[in-house]
């Protein structure tokens, strides 16, 4: 995979997949589930991700809007569409700051699109904070409680 | 008690590095104060009235003599030699500097310890009751339940940034110690009718400026899906709650608006799907945990003797010790609340004694209560004179436990930017009264809590007796309320009307003792008592 961290002057600074971007801007929740030809959405922290989960198979882009870094629904949203297993893009967008990185990280984001740019040494050290994790969440990283029982010691 | 093993030790270093680094940004001016705070206050850190506050987690209330000794020398090397211990089961510095608060971290990860979402809107450390483990009349000792949910709740990625706070109490015996539900979600640890062990949930219970009881939400969820459920009860929250009012965002408004039964019938189906994804440890992780809190080693026929011919200690025995489950042991809480003094506040030296004692006379452990006192759970009876004793001596064997004289106070103006008005001086006030008039002790059980605002960090509204703080036309003035109460009968007190100054409501708070005490029946507390002949005959008293 390309270094995400190196990413071009595009306004999506970190992007962790090789495929092709989607080319077309997407559509709000409710136009997509009147007409769902697009193939890219954007979810306001309002609406309720469980709506796109009959439609993940004609989707290659979800955009998770964070108008306030505060706000943190998108976290769940994110983490319905994985569980759901849509592999498509999901793209952080708006007030998405550094310390919030290596959350959504696990919540299943593999795109940020932050309205300012990240420092991208404060980046890498912010992806690297967690030596493991205590909880299952949208990623592959093995909970601390499977790390203890694995060869049934207590580590 | 729980231990770190490589892994939680490798967790918290972890934070320290995070927020060390983070606090460098800020103080370069490369974040700004509003994205700064988020993340100071996940890490405990509040900026109050005069400087910031620390708020270190002690989880469950639980700790031992190095962490006593610690607090002590935290208190001494960044504070003003004190600490406060709070309603959570924890402590809080109110004089610590941005600068110094990475470094203080790092010692309390020396001991095991840490600030970790101890404040800001996310899951806060978990209660317990603060006799866990040592109680006669509990089912199972809880905290192993609470140790599994700290970890899960630890820095997780999807509930860091909730709608509000978040808080969750653990308990496992029929009476409630911990006004667990009076929490976000209050677990009561049960057997079923199969004699199984699971956990009933009650969901959207908590105090602030809209109180409310928590209702039962689900009755038995088995251990092996504890974890599971209660991610269930957060995501619905963070779904829904609501971000565009801070004041109507706890849990309690959701559930209260939606009502219990579709809230939980939400939960069902989000804890249905979440089911299927694996996320809950198994149960060896709880077994693993558990082993911590075997008992410690008591000595097998030790005398259930003990001498009460001294009546100064004759009294603290009645009023501060409770019983144990182990035959020829008690447990002994240590009243923080002197007369006139702070509630809940302990000198470095007070917290190096109260170590050395627990060290001693309690197995290495001491807990924090929800009152604000120090309990020391597991002490041989044959050792109780000698340990009141050096108790006494210093200035810690005060025998008011549960009484008027143990008062429960938030720090009010004295260092809250939240506080319309001041809570401590009303406390000293209080005490110093009723030590001077004599009544404390045979008022007996009478529990009076005090918030200096709304926001209820006081619990006034779980109080026999309550007492809020308000601000009328820039003045202080306190509003009396009357019986609440946060144990298994859980209700909420009620205003009795127009508020008062500060000396006036010392004077209502006499009075309103003095009604009970002339209309009392055989073996009725205040609370029974107001229950029974209701809020007229106080208003009477207090206002005509």
């Amino acid at each position: 995979m390309a270094d995400p961290l190196a990413a071009g002057p595009d306004a999506v600074q970190f992007r962790f997949r090789d495929d092709e971007p989607v080319d077309h801007p997407a559509v709000t929740v409710d136009s997509f589930l009147n007409q769902s030809n697009a193939s890219a959405v954007r979810i306001e922290p309002g609406d309720d991700a469980r709506e796109l989960v009959p439609h993940l198979e004609h989707i290659r882009l979800v955009e998770i809007n964070f108008p306030s870094f505060t706000d943190g629904r998108g976290y769940s949203s994110a983490r319905i569409l994985r569980e759901a297993g849509y592999t498509g893009e999901l793209r952080a967008v708006g007030d998405v700051l550094v310390d919030q990185l290596g959350h959504m990280r696990r919540c299943g984001f593999d795109s940020f699109e932050p309205d300012h740019q990240m420092n991208e040494d404060d980046a890498k050290a912010a992806l690297r904070t967690w030596p493991e994790v205590y909880q299952a969440a949208a990623d592959t990283r093995a909970p601390i409680w499977k790390l203890r029982h694995k060869e049934g010691s207590h580590g | 008690m729980y231990r770190y093993d490589k892994y939680d030790q490798a967790m918290v270093d972890a934070r320290v590095a995070e927020f060390r680094d983070q606090a460098r940004r800020r103080l370069e001016g490369k974040m700004t104060e509003d994205q700064f705070k988020p993340l100071r206050l996940q890490n405990g850190l509040y900026l109050q009235l005069h400087a910031y506050m620390l708020r270190v987690a002690v989880p469950y209330g639980t700790l031992n003599a190095q962490q006593m000794h610690m607090l002590a020398d935290i208190a001494d090397k960044y504070d003003r030699g004190y600490g406060h211990f709070t309603t959570r089961q924890n402590i809080q510095y109110n004089w610590i500097k941005l600068e110094d608060t990475a470094d203080i971290l790092a010692d309390l990860a020396k001991v095991e310890m840490h600030a970790i979402q101890t404040s800001g809107n996310c899951i806060r450390n978990i209660s317990s009751d603060q006799y866990a483990g040592a109680a006669a009349d509990e089912l199972i000792d809880p905290r192993p339940y609470a140790e599994l949910l700290r970890q899960w709740s630890s820095f997780h990625p999807e509930f860091l940034a909730l709608p509000r706070k978040f808080k969750i109490c653990v308990i496992a015996s029929e009476t409630d110690r911990a006004a667990m539900k009076l929490h976000d979600i209050g677990i009561r640890i049960v057997k079923n009718d199969a004699g199984e062990i699971g956990a009933a949930f009650y969901v959207g219970g908590g105090m602030g400026r809209t109180p409310m009881i928590a209702p039962l939400i689900r009755e038995f969820v088995p251990l092996d899906q504890l974890i599971t459920y209660a991610e269930a009860c957060l995501r619905v929250y963070n779904r829904y709650g609501r971000r565009d009012n801070k004041f109507k965002a706890r849990i309690k408004i959701l559930v209260h608006e939606l009502g219990k039964e579709e809230y939980a019938r939400q939960v069902e189906e989000e804890f249905a799907h979440l089911l299927t994804q694996d996320i809950e440890p198994p149960l060896a992780e709880l077994e693993r945990i558990k082993e911590y809190f075997a008992d410690p080693a008591f000595e097998a026929g030790a005398s259930d003797e003990i001498d009460l011919s001294d009546p100064d200690f004759a009294l603290w025995v009645k009023n501060n010790c409770h019983a144990h489950k182990q035959p020829g042991y008690i447990t002994a809480t240590i009243s923080l609340k002197p007369v006139g003094g702070i509630p809940g506040d302990a000198s470095a030296a007070q917290m190096h004694l109260m170590a050395e004692l627990g060290k001693e006379y309690s197995f290495d452990e001491m807990r924090v209560t929800h009152a604000q006192n120090i309990v020391l759970p597991h002490v041989k009876k044959a050792d109780l004179y000698t340990l009141w004793q050096k108790l006494d001596e210093a200035g810690l064997g005060a025998a008011n436990l549960d009484s008027i004289e143990d008062i429960i106070a938030c720090p009010g103006l004295d260092y809250c930017s939240l506080a319309n008005a001041r809570s401590i001086p009303v406390a000293q006030k209080i005490s110093e009264r009723f030590a001077g008039n004599g009544k404390t002790e045979t008022l007996g059980e009478l529990k009076l809590k005090i918030s200096g605002c709304i926001n209820a960090c006081g619990h006034h509204h779980a109080g026999h007796i309550g007492i809020l703080g308000v601000d009328k036309k820039g003045l202080e003035n306190y509003q009396l309320l009357l019986g609440g109460c946060e144990g298994e009968d859980t209700s909420l007190g009620k205003i009795t009307g127009p508020g008062f100054t500060e000396d006036g409501i010392v004077d209502a708070v006499d009075k309103a003792a003095d009604v009970y005490l002339a209309q009392r029946q055989e073996g009725e507390r205040f609370l029974d008592t107001y229950r029974r002949i209701g809020m007229d005959p106080f208003k009477e008293a207090i206002y005509g």
